[in-house]
């Protein structure tokens, strides 16, 4: 079992499609949507957390891209273990959010969580495993 | 009136002594000048905390009954090397756990690894040992599994044949491709600047010309006191230097030992680069005499005045070429950009300025302690100023 949750943007053409439906039926998929709301462009904005067999979610997510759905994971889930931060700064370049900020003086960073956009890039970046995304 | 290392530590244990940090310094001799901060000032103390990757640890692991002499060793799924006598075994900080997936698929994570099992073993965390002999009439036992911690062991000594790089390059990537490296993930096009020092707090750069430091050299070493033996591998002295001694490109470095039972885990940790392996991130501190006016010339360094070598490490370092894009300063990297090739770049370290300020405040404080004392070299380094 694999757990992913996201943050889906449905483009107007796609709102009205029973696409949650098929992702159920279709690929076996659980889906638990934590957050539903339409834009006023009526863009259909959906955070869920879709779980079930890996290779099942690889195709569902597939079959979203496919569709036109745009797919990031979800912001909220990304920690920053202050304990196991060196603070060595390796991961404020590689941020294209400015989530890490440098505090001159003292040398040390935080992580503004607000701005984070949840690319992942500081993880792969951080020897420490200061980072951790939570999908 | 120069002074002499017994006098400073005569200071020190009466509380008489006057010392203050690399960065302090540099205040100190910029309002008071060199002549009077030589005499007011007794000792400089210096820090830096980073991957050190020339790093590992001897382990006597103490015998068993019946006894063994070690032909494989393994701590966590690490291997060590046994060719020493019966169980003793030497640990390397980059040596990767037997079921790693290495770089199989790109980049690889290089989730544990010797610098890990160091970090672990000072963390007082247990670790799974185990360990095959071929059996001898006086080792005959052949197989050995269990679970130890540090506590359980007779000795284990941090032994370093390379720490503490005095000055080093700063790494970009030229091509159109992200690349995984010792220096970090690096972005295509020269995306940002990875640099790995501790520039105004480092050892070696407050001590250029190796007239103070050398073996025998009591130092801070992963939170305990631990010492130089000597030059470390790749030490060269050799190399372009800026007036006053200071080296344009990597150059000297310390082999460096200590008792890892009694570091600390601030000091020490296991580090994972993705796509490129695994390592040690440890804390060293030397403290500097002020023996004479040219000490406290050369303890004043500023990153303002240490340059560092941009290197591409797409191409020209993989291939070993000397090419050099430009050459900036600590100070324009620490304050986060650089620019070559008329292109500003982001920069980010490795090394830790924070850490290593905590380290030279550390060492201040025990020299004021009293729990400190000074060691005259019994040799210098190779290339040393006298
Ligand atoms: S890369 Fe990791 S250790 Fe370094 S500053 Fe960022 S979070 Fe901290
Ligand atoms: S996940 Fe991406 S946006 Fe968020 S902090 Fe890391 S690098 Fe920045």
């Amino acid at each position: 079992m694999t757990k992913k949750r996201l943050v889906l943007r449905f483009p107007p053409e796609l709102v009205e499609q029973p696409i949650t439906y098929q992702l159920i039926r279709d690929y076996d998929l659980m889906i638990n949507i934590l957050q539903a709301t339409v834009t006023p462009r009526e863009e259909g904005r959906l955070v869920v957390e879709i779980s079930g067999e890996r290779k099942a979610l690889e195709k569902g997510l597939n079959y979203l891209s496919q569709l036109g759905v745009g797919m990031q994971p979800l912001a909220q889930d990304v920690l920053w273990h202050q304990d196991k931060c060196i603070h060595c700064t390796a991961c404020i370049p590689l941020c294209p959010a400015g989530a890490f900020v440098l505090d001159r003086e003292k040398h040390l960073i935080s992580f503004e969580k607000e701005r984070c956009i949840a690319c992942g890039l500081c993880v792969r970046a951080c020897p420490y495993k200061a980072i951790e995304i939570l999908f | 009136m120069p002074k002499t290392y017994s006098q400073i530590n005569q200071k020190i244990a009466m509380g008489e002594v006057v010392v203050v940090t690399a960065e302090e310094m540099i205040e100190i001799v910029k309002t008071k000048g060199v002549k009077k901060a030589s005499r007011e000032v007794d000792v400089v103390t210096t820090g830096t905390f980073g991957p050190m990757c020339s790093s590992g640890v001897f382990l006597n692991l103490g015998h068993s009954k019946p006894r063994i002499k070690f032909r494989k060793v393994w701590l966590n799924n690490v291997p060590a090397y046994t060719g020493l006598a019966a169980v003793d075994v030497y640990l390397g900080a980059t040596e990767l756990s037997e079921d790693d997936p290495e770089n199989k698929v790109f980049p690889g994570e290089f989730r544990y690894g010797g610098g890990h099992v160091i970090e672990d073993l000072v963390a007082g965390r247990p670790v799974k040992l185990k360990g095959l002999a071929y059996g001898t009439n006086c080792y005959p036992n052949r197989e050995i599994e269990k679970t130890i911690t540090i506590r359980d062991i007779p000795q284990a000594i941090l032994t370093n044949p390379r720490n503490a790089y005095q000055n080093y390059n700063v790494a970009v990537n030229k091509s159109d491709r992200v690349i995984y490296t010792y220096m970090g993930i690096l972005q295509p096009r020269m995306g940002n600047a990875n640099y790995c020092s501790a520039g105004q707090l480092s050892p070696l750069l407050n001590d250029p010309l190796y007239r103070t430091i050398g073996v025998g050299t009591r130092i801070f070493l992963g939170g305990a006191q631990g010492y130089v033996w000597g030059a470390g591998t790749q030490h060269n002295p050799d190399v372009p230097r800026d007036k006053n001694g200071l080296p344009r490109a990597p150059a000297g470095t310390l082999a460096v030992t200590g008792n890892l039972k009694e570091m600390s885990l601030e000091w020490i940790r296991g580090a994972s680069f993705t796509g490129y392996g695994v390592t040690l991130t440890l804390g060293i501190g030397v403290a500097i005499p002020i023996l004479d006016e040219k000490m406290a010339e050369y303890t004043a360094v500023s990153d303002e005045d240490i340059h560092a070598q941009v290197v591409d490490y797409s191409k020209d370092y993989p291939q070993g070429k000397d090419k050099i894009l430009g050459t900036v300063n600590y100070h324009e990297l620490r304050e986060g950009k650089i620019t070559i090739e008329g292109k500003e770049i982001p920069a980010g370290g490795l090394s830790s300025y924070a850490r290593a300020r905590d380290i030279a405040d550390i060492l201040k404080q025990w020299i004021e302690k009293g729990e400190f004392l000074l060691s005259e070299p019994v040799a210098f380094l190779p290339g040393a100023e006298r």
